[in-house]
Order: C-alpha cells, then structure tokens, then sequence
C-alpha cells in the first residue's frame, strides 16, 4: 500500500490487492493477470513492469478476458482476471456462468471499482448489480473484502483456493478496521461488534460506516451487533441465525437492495424464524452524483444507519 | 522413412479414419434415433474432422485425460454431441455402452458437453461463440510456457455471427497463436436457414485474413486433406491457422443432405433404417 494512502489513514483497496498478488507472483509462476484495458484501473502498472510476459491485455474485450481466463486455467495457470466490476460482470455474465462457474475452473475473477465507485460516470458505469447476478452460480466464492487487510487475506486465499472466485474490490478510500483477532476464513462471518438489540450485517465499504453508526447508537443505549460478512457465497447462515437471535436484522451494502447481500440474509432468515429485515442500499439506478453525494442521498452514511437501526428496534419493540 | 512408406502409412490411415466416420455416424444417429433428442444434422458434418483429429492428429492419452503436455480439442458447437461423444468413446474415453445414456435423467450424456461429468471434454460449451475464446486462453497458456500441445477447435460456422469469436480472433492474430487452429464446420445451414440468408459470412476467409490469421480452405469429407492440412507442424508460421471446411449438413445420408430440417430434427424408425441402410 502507498505511503500517501497509509499518512491519511484511508485505503484504497486495489493497492494491497496489487501488492498482495505481486508479493504472490513472486513465488508462485503460475499466477498470471488477465486484464481488457484495465491495467492502470486495476494498478497493475507494476506487475506488468515485474512480469511483461505473464499479463494478458486482450483489449476492450470483456467476454473473451473471462474467456482466457479460463482457457489459461485449463493450460495449469493461476489467472487473476482483473477488470471494472460493472463491465466484467455484465458485459461477460455468459462467460462467467459457462466458462467458469459451470465449467468449474480455477479463475478469479477481480471485480474493480465496485460499486458506486465510478459516482458521476452513472449507472452504465456502476455495479450495484455484481453481486446479485453472481450469487446465482453456486460454486463461485464471492468474496466482498472491508479493508486492506482483509483485502489481502481475501486475494492470499484466492490463490490458495482450487476453484471459481469472485473478489470485489472499491477504489473508495476505506480506513484500516479495528480487529481484535486477525483471522480470515472463507465463508466464515467476522463479528466486529457485539450487541443484542439488532444485528447489522455489512460488508465492503459500509463496514467501517456500520461500526460508526455502532458507536453512535451505543451513546443512544442501542446495542448492535455489527457483522462483516465479507463472503456472500457460501454465505455463513449459521451466523445470520445467531443474529436472528437479535430479533432485527439490518443488512448494508453498496449495492442494489435487490438480490444483494440483503437478499441473500433474507433468504435464510424467512426460511428459518422470521424477524423484521430491512435492506439499505440502492434502489435501481441512480441519479447524476458524487460518491459523497450518493452514499449521503441514500443513507448510506453512518448517521443513515444509525437512524435505519433505531426504526428497526422500535418497530421490534412494537 | 521413404515417401513410399510415408505414401501407405498415409493411406493406412486414411483408411482408418473412414470407418471410424461411418462408425461416428451410425452410432451417434442411433443415439439421437434412442434419445429423440440431438443434433444429427451438425453431427455428420463434423463426422469427417472429428474421426480425423482424434485418429490422425491429436495427441492424447484417456487413461491420462489432464496430462499436461496434450493436445487440446475443444468443441464449441457443443450442441453436436452426438458425434462428439461417440468420438470420445471410440478414443477410449469412456465405454461404448454409455452412449446409450445419452441425455437420459441424470446421464453423464448431456445435451451438451461437461468438463466435470466426462473426461477428454476441456470446457463447458452449448452457448454459442464460447469455444474459440477459452482455446485462445489455452493457447497463450502454452505459449507462454513454450510448450509444444497444440489447441484445436471446432466451430459451426452460423456460430460465428456471436462477437465473442471474433473479439477472441483478434487477439489470437494479436499474439501470433501459431499452436492455435480453428476448424470451421462450414455448411452452410444454420438452425433455422442458410447462414447467407441470415447474416451472411462470406467472404469468409478474407475476414480471418484481416484478422491476423492464416487461412487453408478444404474439403471436410476429404480425409486426405482434413489429415494433410491438420497434420502439418504449426511452427513457423508466425500466425495462428483457420481451416475452413466445406462441408454438407446430414452428410451421408440422402434425405438429410443439405436439408435444414435435420439440424435437430430427429428419426422415426423408417428414417433411421433407411438412414443405416446408407451408412456403410
């Protein structure tokens, strides 16, 4: 990670999923980068400057980038396919649905600028569907990291992992989370903050916009749990039972409210002991917006979810 | 060895690679004929290329079906699996009786080809246009490795009004894929008329031309010329191969030649005894 980045004490996430796959490359030759134009957006300018001859630029070409990918899998590569989220997710769904998830291969697949990432450019240029349609595939991991720590621990176990992986990553700056234990598991939920009024289950950007609202709901007398579900698939249902316990579940993604991370929680909680969920996210697509103005306009800011938590306790209580 | 040799061994394979094509075409005819379901019509245009390459010219081994160093076969007009899946049995893949599973419940047999459920299938194909660009990936795989496993795939040629070949033609021309070779099954008929009527491909061969590649137009009922031309070394070429084969829909059995009606028309018992009557 850059030291600019590390002096304001926000991240952005490509950079230690750069470093953390440079760091990988130098031990393993099998890991290659696959990338359509994208090797400034995915700051992969050093990587290429490291290994000119293990990354593959096909172009502005989203179907076949997967496509190699896949094809690079089969000749016993490691391909780390990096492209923006929005036009890897949508442009090549096919390719990912067939060439990878069905066909079972050993590609990740790294989703960058996620997201409302791209603000202004609008909803061509967003990807708050991503996780949505990709958590239809079954056997694809997905994987949602919070931080540059967990970024690292997400692209470490991707390459440790025989099989399809989906890895979403912002460029909005993020500042580091506070763990108490540095331990990061596929498919397992990460409990950052203990309550028992409601649980507020996140990932991504909006864990470190949770844990505010966490502090300001505590000087309230609310208790909320706070979950960072980083993996979307499998989804850690053992988890979100336990949070049930809590008798409300508020979910927060940076991403559409529609078959989301929320979807994903209000499948397993209504097919268990239904309690009161609500969704915050994005409603479809959005108007002309800065990231700053987006994440205010729809709540998606501490204060947002704090108020979201204390209707939720309130209508519980009712 | 003296060309004389080199002439018989040449016919003696030949040879071998015409039965085994009446062998694909029966046997995959009978599966559609059991199943009521396939592709027959596509199935017996690629009858000839599909006996050639896995008798001629790959290099494998189906009790070793991931070995590295093999050649690579990848069939995008996945939905002829008739013939496909009765050249994996004749290579040894799988036994002969499971072809009679074909596309029962729960059969390894499906209507088109799975990686996971089979050996010798390298990826997942049904989609049109999804071949071309995952043998790219393996190519440049191997490219990079300098290994010496060649890359082949069989196209249909209405398929490739997808863009996705042609996106993933670029970059093999981009990156002189010289272990690269697509097959194009070219007859002409598409599912539900003639490509030319549909969205024409002609002039096909200047459009690979254009793209960077080498470009060998045959006959693909020519078993000499499927073998010559597949068989040849790649090295040197400084570009990635094209064969367009000529071929004819239902090749091989009079009521179906040519005729768009087979593409995934299926036999009643008439049909397929007359049909078997022909094939010999």
């Amino acid at each position: 990670m850059s030291a600019a980045a590390s002096a304001s004490g926000m991240f952005d996430c490509r950079d230690a999923f750069s470093s953390t796959l440079e760091d990988l490359a130098e031990s393993d030759p099998r890991i290659v980068t696959v990338v359509s134009d994208s090797v400034g957006s995915s700051k992969l300018v050093n990587f290429r400057r490291r290994w000119p001859e293990r990354i593959v630029n096909v172009g502005i070409a989203e179907q076949t980038v997967v496509a190699v990918g896949a094809g690079l899998a089969n000749g016993g590569k490691v391909p780390f396919v990096s492209a923006a989220s929005c036009f890897l997710t949508a442009r090549a769904l096919e390719q990912i649905k067939a060439d990878v998830a069905y066909s079972n291969v050993n590609v990740k697949l790294v989703g960058q600028s996620s997201g409302i990432a791209y603000g202004e450019l609008g909803p061509t240029h967003h990807s708050i569907e991503d996780i949505a349609w990709l958590r239809l595939f079954p056997n694809l991991t997905l994987i949602v990291p919070s931080d540059p720590w967990e970024t690292e621990q997400a692209i470490r176990a991707a390459a440790a992992f025989d099989g399809p992986m989906f890895i979403r990553i912002s460029r909005m700056p993020v500042p580091a989370i506070p763990r108490k234990a540095l331990s990061f598991q596929i498919g397992r939920a990460e409990v950052l903050a203990e309550g028992g009024d409601l649980a507020i289950i996140c990932n991504g950007t909006m864990v470190h916009r949770s844990l505010d609202a966490h502090r300001m709901l505590a000087e309230e007398g609310i208790r909320a749990r706070v979950i960072n579900m980083s993996t979307v698939n499998p989804l850690d249902e053992a988890a979100i039972l336990d949070a049930s316990a809590t008798g409300a579940i508020l979910t927060v993604e940076e991403h559409s409210v529609r078959g989301g991370l929320g979807g994903a929680v209000s499948e397993v909680v209504t097919a268990n002991d239904p309690i009161p969920v609500r969704r915050m996210g994005f409603p479809g697509f959005l108007p002309t917006g800065s990231v700053e103005w987006l994440l205010d306009h729809y709540g998606l800011t501490a204060a947002g979810i704090a108020q979201n938590a204390k209707e939720l306790v309130q209508r519980k209580r009712r | 060895m003296s060309s004389a040799i080199q002439r018989d061994f040449r016919n003696d394979r030949l040879s071998i690679l015409k039965d085994k094509a009446l062998w694909i075409r029966r046997r995959s005819f009978q599966m559609v004929y059991e199943a009521q379901l396939g592709h027959p019509g596509g199935d017996f245009s690629a009858a000839d290329i599909l006996a050639t390459l896995y008798f001629g010219v790959l290099r494998f081994d189906p009790l070793n079906p991931r070995d590295p160093k093999r050649d690579r076969f990848v069939m995008s007009k996945g939905h002829c699996t008739g013939a496909f899946y009765s050249v994996l049995a004749a290579a040894g893949y799988f036994p002969e009786a499971q072809l009679s599973t074909y596309m029962q419940a729960e059969s390894k047999l499906n209507g088109h080809p799975n990686r996971n459920y089979l050996p010798g299938v390298e990826t997942n194909t049904g989609p049109l246009g999804h071949g071309l660009p995952v043998a790219t990936g393996i190519a440049i795989a191997g490219q990079m490795d300098g290994a010496d496993f060649r890359t082949f795939v069989l196209t249909g040629d209405g398929e490739l009004q997808e863009g996705s070949n042609w996106e993933a033609a670029l970059t093999a021309g981009h990156r002189k894929l010289e272990n690269l070779t697509v097959i194009i099954d070219r007859n002409r008929l598409q599912q539900g008329a003639r490509t030319e009527e549909t969205a024409a491909l002609d002039p096909l061969d200047d459009k690979w031309r254009a793209f960077g590649w080498h470009v060998e137009i045959v006959d693909g009922h020519d078993y000499g010329q499927l073998y010559d031309v597949l068989s040849a070394p790649p090295t040197g070429r400084g570009r990635p191969l094209c064969i367009i084969a000529n071929t004819i829909k239902g090749k091989g059995v009079s009521f179906m030649n040519d005729n768009v009606a087979w593409h995934h028309g299926v036999p009643n018992q008439a049909q397929f005894e007359q049909a078997m009557k022909e094939l010999v």
